[in-house]
């Protein structure tokens, strides 16, 4: 039988996987935050044939194969497809305040897009199809990022 | 049936350094958090542990009469359970080695590492383990050379294979 | 044998870069596009899909066989991911082959991507992990320690010298020249490959091929529906595949075994005895200089140790007897890991049809012979295709 550690013997090794990933935004991506950062408009792509609008915009269609280049300007508001309240971060500890999360419909679109529910928590009352309205930072705050959008507001 | 695709129709879009600095391409970059704990499992949480001791520590199959360095609990040509302890020397001889001119974060050292597969004496032929040669000119190592383990002091060993700080040549 | 016969009708890639701006989902729907409108196929012909990429710490994309799949047209499809490291490309195909040889599918499409590019700072950082965690990582090692210790064991038990070596980067870096997707095609002599800065000696820059972003693709189809699609199919005549032990110091490192049983896997299915007279071309894998020979030795082109040799006899040069490595391969177009071993299956479709311009090959081959090499040194995949239906 082989001596199995004691106690105070070590069982087991630490390491750390060191990576750093560095991500394009593809051709797709750069039409969609390009116009987000300078233009503050939200850009998809169709498909005629497979009657889609894909947003954020995409260069090619997932279902037919086409290359896409009738680009789309969509609006900024939309339905509340679903949502979520989370309480913990990645790690699993608790968050000082819970963040709420939409998926959403924009109109225009036939793919979802998901960001932050913005003032909503636990107590304020959400509906599964209500209006929402996407809020996107000034100009002077965008750099073209998916958080040059600050979120979607519940429109009453 | 179309052929060869021609020069033009080859796609894909090389990306220069200077749209990234300026900002014209979009890029995003992420660090995750990835931090383990392996376990060591039996073979080599004794391995490790003679280490500590400045002892190296094989295995041996009886089927197929090997002795293995690094230890393992089955015999992966066998398929069955290795059968006893076997401790081996702390020489043995240089089975490849290289000069190595970049560091493992990819930076120009003037001083090559020297890494070598060692065959440890007592194990089977060809049972090597990943180490680094040092106190010999680069040019003079050679396949075949009698090396010797050089251990850390007892207080800086820790279970761990850098417990041997590196090999040198035996002196004759 | 009641398997069905199965050929490739379709092949298409992208350029292979340094750094692509294109996200991977996107360089795969390049090449597999660029696939289907060789064979003049729609995606909705494909039965299913085969994608092979090498680790997800390159891309930097956890799962990265789902994000790629509706690139690689596997919407709603039949798909799946394969992966043995280096041995991706051309296993992928093997992978592909069993689908369709076995009646289930008709067609299939096999997308090969990598884009190391996204791996800070130097995709090498990714490859640290192939060291043992615990037995080795605590030594700090770089990943050039691997190559060039299996070459100097190499080099030292056949006395190979380092002139032979660098002769491999010559040819094949100049065979790129004439490749539409290459990223260092180069013309340079034996003495420039070797003035080039040593890496982990006997390991020269010039001698290892670059990281690359990219993607490949083929279309695979059997029977009536090759003949019908292709006028000149090329058919999978045989597949084969073999891994080593993943305690690579306790191995010699001179002789690749485990190639030697993947290739002879692969030629008694195709009929093959003596794979020197009866192969015509040869597209063994080279993501360094010494590996293309190495390789050559174990798909038993060449009697151990004399590859070099027969390189410098002219044996493998475009016109020669053997021609190996007209595409130019890793070392000249470009090495996106997997993409890399499914562009070498690529350019054997192109030669077979004659269709692979000025690379083409005289003499109306009718044979070759694609492999991939990779993971710890551990696996051999081989592909054969050749003009002529198997039996």
């Amino acid at each position: 039988m082989a001596q199995l550690p004691t106690k105070n013997e070590q069982r087991s090794w630490p390491g750390k996987i060191p990576l750093t990933s560095l991500y394009t935004v593809g051709t797709g991506g750069q039409i969609f935050f390009h116009a987000l950062k300078t233009q503050g408009k939200l850009i998809g792509t169709r498909c005629n044939p497979c009657e889609q609008v894909y947003l954020p915009a995409r260069s090619f269609c997932e279902r037919c194969f086409a290359e896409l280049t009738e680009q789309v300007e969509v609006k900024r508001t939309g339905r509340l497809v679903s949502y979520t309240i989370s309480y913990v971060d990645h790690d699993g500890a608790r968050l000082r305040r819970p963040t709420a999360l939409g998926l959403v419909q924009l109109e225009g679109a036939t793919t979802l897009i998901l960001h932050y529910l913005l003032s909503v928590d636990d107590s304020t009352e959400v509906k599964i199809g209500c209006r929402v309205e996407t809020v996107i930072k000034p100009k002077a705050k965008r750099i073209g990022s998916i958080l040059d959008i600050e979120g979607f507001r519940v429109v009453s | 049936m179309k052929s060869e695709p021609e020069p033009n129709l080859v796609r894909g879009t090389p990306l220069h350094e200077k749209p990234l600095r300026q900002g014209k391409t979009f890029t995003i970059t992420y660090t995750p958090k990835l931090r383990y704990e392996w376990d060591m499992g039996q073979a080599i949480g004794r391995y490790l542990a003679e280490l500590k001791e400045g002892r190296l520590i094989a295995r041996a199959c009886r089927k197929c009469e090997r002795v293995m360095i690094p230890p393992r609990m089955f015999c992966e040509r066998c398929f069955r359970p290795t059968d006893e302890w076997v401790y081996l020397k702390d020489t043995g001889k240089i089975f490849t080695f290289s000069l190595c001119y970049v560091s493992w974060n990819v930076k120009r050292l003037k001083q090559p590492e020297v890494p070598a597969v060692i065959e440890i004496d007592g194990a089977s032929p060809g049972m090597g383990i990943l180490h680094v040669v040092k106190r010999i000119a680069p040019k003079k190592v050679r396949i075949g050379m009698a090396v010797q383990a050089v251990w850390k002091p007892k207080p800086e060993r820790i279970g761990s294979v850098t417990d041997i700080a590196y090999w040198e040549p035996i002196k004759k | 044998m009641s398997r069905r016969k199965v050929a490739v009708v379709g092949a298409g890639m992208t350029k292979f870069m340094r750094r692509a701006l294109e996200t991977p989902k996107e360089l795969a729907w390049l090449a597999a596009k660029s696939a289907l409108d060789s064979a003049e196929m729609k995606l909705d012909q494909i039965d299913c899909v085969v994608l092979g990429s090498a680790p997800d710490a390159f891309d930097g994309l956890h799962m990265k066989g789902e994000y790629l799949s509706d690139g690689c047209g596997g919407w709603k499809k039949p798909y799946l991911r394969c992966y043995v490291g280096g041995g991706t490309g051309v296993y992928a195909v093997a992978q592909a082959w069993f689908q369709v040889a076995s009646g289930l599918f008709d067609t299939a499409l096999v997308v090969c991507e990598e884009k190391m590019s996204s791996c800070l700072p130097h995709p090498q950082a990714a490859f640290l992990t192939i060291f043992d965690h615990i037995t080795e990582q605590p030594l700090k090692p770089n990943l050039l320690w691997i190559f060039a210790l299996e070459q100097t064991r190499y080099m030292q038990t056949y006395g190979i010298a380092l002139e032979d070596i660098a002769r491999v980067s010559v040819k094949n870096k100049r065979n790129a020249l004439g490749h539409p997707a290459a990223q260092l095609g180069a013309d340079l002599t034996i003495k420039e490959v070797l003035a080039s800065e040593v890496m982990a000696w006997p390991v020269h820059r010039l001698m290892v091929s670059p990281t690359s972003d990219g993607a490949a693709a083929v279309v695979l189809a059997a029977e009536e529906t090759a003949r019908r699609i292709c006028d000149r199919p090329a058919w999978i005549q045989g597949v084969g595949w073999c891994l080593d032990t993943a305690y690579w110091t306790n191995r010699d490192l001179a002789y690749p075994e485990y190639v030697e049983k993947a290739a002879w896997m692969a030629y008694r299915t195709a009929g093959i005895r003596e794979p020197r007279k009866e192969i015509n071309i040869a597209e063994p894998y080279d993501p360094f200089a010494y590996k293309e020979l190495h390789h050559l030795e174990g798909l038993q082109l060449a009697p151990k140790g004399q590859a070099p040799r027969l390189l410098a006899d002219g044996v493998f040069e475009r016109n020669g007897d053997l021609p190996v490595t007209p595409s130019g391969g890793l070392l000249g177009v470009g090495n996106p890991i997997a993409a890399a071993g499914l562009m070498k299956i690529c350019e054997l479709f192109w030669q077979l049809r004659g269709e692979a311009g000025t690379r083409q090959v005289p003499g109306k081959p009718e044979r070759g012979v694609a492999q991939a090499w990779g993971d710890l040194m551990q696996v051999g995949t081989v592909v054969v295709m050749g003009t002529k239906e198997p039996a």
